[in-house]
C-alpha cells in the first residue's frame, strides 16, 4: 500500500517536471479556452473584476403576483451591480433596442402570466378549477452580447424553476421565493393561498407548467457562460492526454530499465501496477484541479457546487484512468502508446463534445459519445454549472466509475497476457 | 569460508537460442567474483536470473538459503545490483532518485536519510546531490547507479559491467569504491569483459564463454592451465594485414596460439625469446612493419586465448 503510494508520487513528480507534458497538460487547455471564450464573445462585456451593469429591459404586462416577483428581482439590491434594469412598456420598442444593441436582454412577461400558472379565486368561484397553458416568458437575447443575455435568461430560469418547483410543492416554493428575497412575506401568504388550493386539486405534478421561450435576434441559442461549457471541455480533453503519458511512461520504465530494476527490489508486480495506475490517477486529478482553480481565479468561473465538482473530478479522472491503462495494454511500445494517445484525445476531444456540443451533432456521434469520459463528465459539469449538486450527478458518476472498472479488468488481464518484462 | 550463492545447473534459452547452457558455480561469503567473458556470452543473463527478474528455463540457484525460483523474495531482500544499462529517474536528483529506491528497499525515515547522506558520500556525489540526473556526466551517472544498488547494505552485490563507456578517472573512482565495498565484508558478483579489472579485483574468476563456463578459480590457478606460456604483443602498422600475419605465425615452431584484434597479434609461447626471431622474420617477409613488441607474463587474455583460440575483446 505504501509502495503502491509513494511510486504514483514519483510519478506526479517526473510528469510535473516534465515540460513538454505540462504543455499538454495545463498551457493548452488552459489557452484553449481563454481563445474559445473570447471567440464567443466570453470575455468582451466584462471588466477585468467580472461582469457588471448588464442592460435589460423589462416588460411587465402581466402585472400579477408572479409578473411582479421577477420584475422584483431585476431591481432587487442583491443583482444592483451586476444589472442595470429598465422599465419598458412596449415590447416592439424594447426588441428593436436590442437590435440597436442598446441592451443584452429583453424580458417580456406576457399578460395572464400569474393567472396561468396560480389559479385565481374567481376560477374557483365560477368553478373553473382547470389551470390555463402556461403563457411564455420571453427572453430576447442580444447575441452581440451572449453572455449578459446569458446572466438574463439564467435569472429567469432560476426563477421559473422556483415557481415550477412551487407548483409541485407548494410551500418550499414559496419559503425560497421568500427566502431569497424574491418575495415579500405579503406576497408570499397571497401566492400561497392561491397556490395550495389550485396546485392540489388541479396541476398534475409532472406537468412542465412553465415553459421559457428564448430566442436572439439571429435564432441562435443562449447560453448561460459559455465559459462553464469550454473550461471542462478542454480540460478533459487533455486529460486524455495525461492518462495516456502515464501510461506510457510504464512502457517507458520498462525501456530504460528502471522497471526491472522495480522488480527486483523486494516490491511485488501488483504493487508496481498499481502505484502507476495511481500515479496516473493523481497526476490527471491534480491537472484537473489546477485547471479548474485557475478559471476560478482568473475568469470567475463558477463550477458550482464543491462537493459535486470533486466528486466529479474524481470520477472522470477514474473513467479516463482506465483509458490509459488500456491503451497501454494493448499497445507494444511507449511510442505507439503516445500515438494512440494522441489519437484518442482529439477524437473523444470532438466526439465527446469538447468542441461542438453534442446536441448539434448527429446521432450515432450521440450514442458514440457514450463511451468516452469527456461527453459523461462535461454533462455533469454542465448540470453542476446550472445549479446542480451531488445528487444530480448519479448518472454520469456511475457511467464513468463502471467505465473506468471494464477497463481496468481487461488491462490487467491483456497485461498478464503480455508480460511487462522478457521472461 | 562458507558459499553465500550456489548456483546449479541453471539454463536460460531464448526460444531456440542457448544463452546460458547448465552453469554451475559457487561464490563464497566475503569474496569478489568477477565472471569474464566477451560480449554476448551470457554475463547478463545469468545475473538477471540470479537477481529473480528472469525465470531460469532449468536449474536453480540458493542466495543466502534462499532459492531464487521458490522464494524470490527472499533473495530480493538479501542482493543488490547494479544493472549494466543505467536505470535511474533523469528528471529526478541523484538525492531524490536514492530516497525513492531506498523507500522500494523497505527504508523509512531517519534511517532512509542517513543512509541516502552515507551513500552520497560514498560514490562522491554529496555537493551534487540536488542536480538532476539528466544534467550528469555518464561517469557520475554510473557512480549513481551504483549507489542505488548499495542503500539497503545487501549481503550480495551484484555489478554487470559498471565501467563500461566511461572516462578512465571515473573508472578508476569506481573500482576504488568495489575494493572499498568489499574491504568492508560485502561479497561481489561482478562482471566485465576487460581482463584488467577481473586481475585486479577478484580472488576468483569465472571465465564465460557462448553461455558455458569454460574455467574458473583464482588467477594463479586458471594461469597455471596454459603453463608457464608467456604472451608477445606485437603493435603493427595501421594498414598492415594482421590477421594474415596472425595466421602465419601460428605454423612457427613453439607458438600455441597467435590472434589478431586491431593493430595487435598476440602470440602465446612457452619461451618469448626463443620464438621473437622467428616472429620478427616472418613479419618481414610479409613486408609488414613491427612498430613495438611488449612481452606479458602469463595473464587471463592468455588464457581465454588458450581456452578459445580468441581474443577477449573481439
Ligand atoms: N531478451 C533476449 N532475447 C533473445 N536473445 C537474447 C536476449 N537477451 C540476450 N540475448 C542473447 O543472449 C546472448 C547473451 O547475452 P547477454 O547475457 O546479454 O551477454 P553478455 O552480458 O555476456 O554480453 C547474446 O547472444 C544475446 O544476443
Ligand atoms: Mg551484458
Amino acid at each position: 500500500m505504501l509502495k503502491t503510494f509513494l511510486i504514483g508520487i514519483k510519478d506526479v513528480r517526473l510528469a510535473f517536471r516534465d515540460r513538454a507534458a505540462l504543455i499538454l497538460m495545463l498551457a493548452a487547455p488552459f489557452v484553449l479556452t481563454v481563445g474559445l471564450g473570447l471567440v464567443t464573445g466570453r470575455f468582451s462585456s466584462k471588466t477585468s473584476s467580472g461582469i457588471s451593469d448588464i442592460p435589460v429591459i423589462i416588460v411587465n404586462l402581466d402585472n400579477g403576483q408572479l409578473g411582479n416577483a421577477l420584475a422584483d428581482v431585476f431591481n432587487s439590491a442583491d443583482l444592483a451591480d451586476l444589472l442595470e434594469p429598465a422599465i419598458g412598456s412596449d415590447p416592439e420598442a424594447a426588441r428593436k433596442s436590442i437590435d440597436e444593441d442598446k441592451a443584452a436582454a429583453v424580458v417580456i412577461i406576457p399578460e395572464g402570466f400569474t393567472k396561468s400558472i396560480i389559479p385565481q379565486q374567481s376560477d374557483f368561484a365560477n368553478g373553473n378549477v382547470v389551470a390555463a397553458d402556461p403563457v411564455k416568458i420571453e427572453v430576447y437575447a442580444n447575441p452581440s452580447r451572449s453572455t449578459g443575455a446569458g446572466i438574463v435568461k439564467a435569472i429567469v430560469d432560476e426563477f421559473l424553476s422556483r415557481v415550477e418547483e412551487g407548483r409541485v410543492s407548494e410551500t418550499t416554493s414559496i419559503e425560497q421565493l421568500m427566502f431569497s428575497g424574491r418575495i415579500t412575506p405579503q406576497q408570499a401568504l397571497a401566492i400561497g393561498s392561491a397556490m395550495s388550493e389550485g396546485i392540489e386539486t388541479t396541476a398534475p405534478a409532472s406537468t412542465l407548467a412553465v415553459k421559457i421561450n428564448s430566442s436572439t435576434a439571429n435564432g441562435d441559442a443562449v447560453k448561460f457562460d459559455a465559459l462553464a461549457y469550454i473550461a471542462p471541455a478542454m480540460a478533459l480533453m487533455f486529460l486524455m492526454y495525461t492518462v495516456s503519458y502515464g501510461g506510457r511512461s510504464i512502457l517507458a520504465e520498462r525501456a530504460q530499465g528502471t522497471l526491472p530494476r522495480l522488480l527486483v527490489s523486494p516490491t511485488n508486480s501488483a504493487q508496481i501496477l498499481g502505484g502507476k495506475v495511481f500515479g496516473i490517477f493523481l497526476t490527471g486529478a491534480a491537472q484537473m484541479l489546477i485547471l479548474i482553480g485557475a478559471s476560478s481565479l482568473f475568469f470567475q468561473l463558477k463550477w458550482g457546487d464543491t462537493l459535486g465538482v470533486i466528486v466529479l473530478v474524481l470520477a472522470a479522472v477514474f473513467g479516463a484512468t482506465g483509458w490509459g491503462m488500456f491503451i497501454t495494454a494493448i499497445a507494444r511500445t511507449s511510442a505507439q502508446v503516445a500515438n494512440i494517445g494522441m489519437s484518442i484525445t482529439l477524437i473523444f476531444g470532438i466526439m465527446g463534445g469538447s468542441f461542438i456540443n453534442l446536441e448539434q451533432l448527429p446521432f450515432f456521434v450521440q450514442t458514440f459519445s457514450k463511451i468516452t469520459p469527456n461527453a459523461w463528465a462535461l454533462d455533469g459539469f454542465t448540470t453542476l454549472g446550472l445549479g446542480g449538486t451531488l445528487t444530480d450527478l448519479s448518472a454520469p458518476v456511475i457511467a464513468l466509475l463502471s467505465m473506468g472498472s471494464i477497463l481496468f479488468l481487461v488491462s490487467v488481464v491483456l497485461f498478464g497476457k503480455k508480460n511487462l518484462v522478457q521472461k | 569460508m562458507s558459499a553465500i550463492l550456489q548456483v546449479q545447473n541453471l539454463v536460460k534459452n531464448y526460444g531456440d537460442f542457448k544463452a546460458v547452457k547448465g552453469v554451475s558455480f559457487d561464490i563464497e561469503e566475503g569474496e569478489i567474483f568477477s565472471l569474464l567473458g566477451p560480449n554476448g556470452a551470457g554475463k547478463t543473463t545469468t545475473i538477471s536470473m540470479l537477481s529473480t527478474l528472469y525465470t531460469p528455463t532449468s536449474g536453480d540457484a540458493i542466495i543466502g538459503g534462499h532459492s531464487i525460483t521458490k522464494d524470490p523474495m527472499g533473495v530480493r531482500g538479501i542482493i543488490g545490483i547494479v544493472p549494466q544499462d543505467l536505470a535511474l529517474y533523469e528528471d529526478l536528483t541523484a538525492r531524490e532518485n536514492l530516497i525513492f529506491w531506498g523507500q522500494m528497499y523497505n527504508l523509512s525515515g531517519k534511517s532512509l536519510t542517513t543512509r541516502v547522506d552515507e551513500v552520497l558520500e560514498q560514490i562522491g556525489l554529496t555537493d551534487k546531490a540536488k542536480d538532476r540526473v539528466k544534467t550528469y556526466s555518464g561517469g557520475m551517472k554510473r557512480r549513481v547507479n551504483i549507489g542505488v544498488g548499495l542503500l539497503h547494505k545487501p549481503r550480495l552485490l551484484f555489478m554487470d559491467e559498471p565501467t563500461v563507456g566511461i572516462d578512465p578517472q571515473s573508472r578508476r573512482a569506481i573500482l576504488d569504491t568495489v575494493k572499498d565495498l568489499n574491504k568492508q565484508g560485502m561479497t561481489l558478483l561482478y562482471t566485465t569483459h576487460y581482463m584488467e579489472e577481473a586481475e585486479e579485483l577478484s580472488n576468483r574468476v569465472g571465465i564465460f564463454d557462448h553461455g558455458e563456463m569454460i574455467a574458473i578459480g583464482t588467477q594463479k590457478e586458471l594461469t597455471q592451465q596454459v603453463g608457464e606460456a608467456e604472451t608477445l604483443i606485437l603493435h603493427v602498422g595501421e594498414n598492415d594485414d594482421s590477421e594474415a600475419l596472425a595466421k602465419t605465425l601460428k605454423d612457427i615452431q613453439g607458438v600455441q596460439q597467435a590472434t589478431a584484434v586491431d593493430h595487435e597479434v598476440s602470440v602465446v609461447c612457452a619461451e618469448a625469446e626463443e620464438v621473437l626471431a622467428a616472429v620478427v622474420t616472418k613479419a618481414n617477409d610479409r613486408g609488414i612493419k613491427i612498430r613495438s613488441i611488449d612481452i606479458r607474463e602469463p595473464n587471463l587474455e592468455a588464457v581465454f586465448l588458450h581456452l578459445t583460440g580468441r581474443a577477449l575483446r573481439d
